[in-house]
């Protein structure tokens, strides 16, 4: 380092022995309150704040009947996404990773979830249910899990070759697939499926997962979020509901969700676009934490005096190195 | 200079006038401390007399708006919390309810935006005051570890309204969380678990973050202008 | 709703800057106002006082 830049940062470094001026750090405090207050108070008073009401299942089975239909037979099949989720849920799949880091599969099944069971055949259980729906679920129990599937299977694939329409669906052994996915489409009419999901027999619970998990297959969820622009590919990340300005600051963490090449089907930066971006993400904060340290970065004041405007005042009176 | 401390009661050290002394105060004629508390005690006095907490002058180059928006951020923080403390009064749930609690849940939204409008604003300053100069790096990384944090805690805070936006938010999260095998740990759908991290534990980590920033700020004072001069260069000049 | 003030519950409109650049109009304000304040925090003159 030469003389002038240790002299400088010597400056930079010792107690300042120049000029002072009056300072009231309370009272600039105060004041701050008082502006911010009222600011506050203000804008809560003329915009108030967002409170779109919650999904229930009670909701989706009345709104949209077919779509819960279609989702329960998934559900028993095992072809719903949160069946084939992977860790912390299940093994049915590896999950994300980035290159040879799965941190997702290391982490391991934390939170065992078992599609059928859970969302489908529990809850059909923990109610009193009609004679039929009660012979379906007794025939289903006694069944073995190759014939479960093989049902359930076949059942899923004509409802998919019917455009979700069961009463299109081609004519086949499903078993008691079809009642079972009825009974509990009922019951999600009745509102008695926001009652047995959340419970789970239990008397407290603060855990959630299931009912999300299912909330999300279907498309029922998921169709209101992108209508009300929160969708990840549309910035939904740093969007609100309604006209009310969501989380901007995001915007740095949205933006990767908008790359084309994490949007391409079949794309494996897109089949990972997760972990991918999250990593870039651990990357950039830690670039921002460690400004300091980073040539280059670090220099970008000294060649971008912006600096100037913000001690002109200082620099007329003082004068400038 | 100082006065014994089993006359007065108290343990008096008081510093001439303003933080220019240059180097170390050298006040403490008393014994070393033989104490664990001592030692702490003698310590904090070095780094941070009363007078350099609560000072009543300031350099003259503190003269810029840019430099209202560190207080700014402090006193939208201090809403934030003061507006969550009366949420917490009323529950997650209260607000879709009461008008009174979509009010406070009001106050809350928009003392958020302003903190982090407020918060930015400083980062931008700072960074463009190059203001980790003079051993002031751990002022910035703690300023930045604080923004990064804040972001994490709103982010529990979404999650836990309770209503369509919560439900949305959690359901589109936990894919990064699981993502990255943090989803072990961390269950967005877990409303006791959000709830608790978005209502002491962050918010504890958050202000532990703050008052260290803080702190770093009193201690070294705030940063020279880049191209300043040297003050007692000019001073020598002069005479 | 509140009634005193103005009702932001309908969906918000979007500006469509380029390809898949978009953001939502109170968003942008939001930006727009924290850029104002940035650029007048270092251009609004500060109140000159007696430095010692």
């Amino acid at each position: 380092m030469s003389t002038k830049h240790e002299a400088k940062a010597d400056l930079d470094t010792r107690p300042w022995t120049g000029p002072t001026r009056h300072y009231d750090i309370l009272k600039e405090g105060a004041i701050a309150l008082v502006i911010v207050t009222v600011l506050t108070v203000g804008l809560a008073a003329l915009f108030s704040s967002p409170d779109d009401a919650q999904l229930t299942f009670k909701g989706w089975a009345q709104s949209s009947p077919d779509t819960m239909y279609t989702a329960a037979v998934s559900e028993l099949a095992g072809s719903s996404e949160s069946a084939g989720y992977g860790p912390p849920y299940n093994n049915n799949s590896d999950g994300l990773s980035v290159g040879p880091i799965a941190l997702q599969k290391w982490a391991g099944v934390t939170h065992p979830f078992d599609a059928a069971q859970d969302l489908v055949i529990a809850p059909l259980e923990s109610q009193q249910q009609p004679a039929d729906v009660a012979a379906a679920l007794a025939t289903w129990k006694a069944a073995t899990a190759d014939q479960q599937a093989a049902w359930a299977e076949a059942y899923d694939t004509a409802l998919a070759d019917a455009e979700g329409d069961a009463a299109k669906a081609a004519e086949g052994d499903y078993g008691p697939v079809p009642a079972l996915a009825t009974g509990l489409v009922a019951m999600g009419a009745s509102g008695a499926y926001d009652g047995a999901i959340l419970s789970r027999g239990s008397f407290f619970t603060t855990d959630y997962t299931k009912q999300l998990l299912f909330m999300g297959d279907g498309g029922y969820m998921e169709d209101k979020a992108v209508a009300a622009n929160l969708g990840g590919d549309t910035w939904g990340m740093m969007n609100e509901a309604g006209s009310w300005p969501g989380q901007s600051w995001l915007a740095f963490a949205s933006v990767w969700y908008q790359l084309p090449m994490f949007n391409t089907e079949g794309n494996v930066l897109t089949d990972n676009a997760d972990a991918i971006i999250f990593f870039i993400l651990v990357v950039l904060c830690l670039i921002m934490i460690l400004v300091p340290f980073i040539p280059g970065l670090r220099s970008l004041p000294r060649w971008i005096p912006l600096h100037r405007l913000v001690w002109k005042q200082y620099y007329k009176e003082n004068g400038r190195a | 200079m100082s006065a014994d401390s089993s006359a007065t009661g108290t343990d008096s050290m008081t510093v001439s006038g303003s933080v220019s002394t240059a180097g170390s105060i050298s006040v403490m004629t008393e014994d070393a401390p033989t104490t664990w508390t001592g030692s702490l005690r003698h310590k904090w006095m070095r780094t941070l007399p009363p007078d350099k907490m609560l000072p009543e002058r300031q350099p003259a180059y503190v003269t810029s708006w840019i430099y209202v928006f560190g207080m700014a951020t402090i006193v939208s923080l201090i809403l934030v919390l003061g507006s969550g403390a009366i949420l917490t009064l009323g529950g997650v749930e209260w607000f879709h309810t009461s008008s009174l609690g979509r009010f406070v849940n009001s106050l809350h939204f928009w003392s958020v935006q302003l903190f982090f409008l407020f918060m930015i604003v400083h980062l931008w300053g700072k960074f463009w005051m190059a203001a980790w100069r003079g051993k002031r790096a751990m002022t910035w990384m703690t300023g930045a570890v604080a923004f990064l944090a804040s972001v994490g805690t709103a982010f529990t805070g979404y999650v836990i309204t309770t209503n369509f936006n919560a439900q949305w938010i959690a359901f589109e999260s936990k894919d990064v969380m699981n993502a990255v095998g943090l989803g072990a740990i961390f269950n967005v759908a877990d409303l006791g678990q959000m709830i608790l991290l978005h209502v002491c534990l962050l918010p504890a980590g958050l202000g532990l973050i703050v008052i260290m920033h803080v702190l770093l700020v009193r201690k070294h004072g705030v940063v020279p202008p880049l191209e300043a001069l040297d003050p007692d260069a000019q001073k020598a000049q002069v005479a | 709703m509140d009634t005193l003030g103005v009702a932001l519950d309908s969906p918000a409109q979007y500006w469509q800057i380029w390809e898949w650049v978009q953001v939502s109009i109170p968003n942008l304000i939001w930006l727009v106002v924290m850029l104002l304040l940035f650029v007048g925090a270092l251009v609004i003159p500060f109140p000159k006082s007696a430095a010692k």
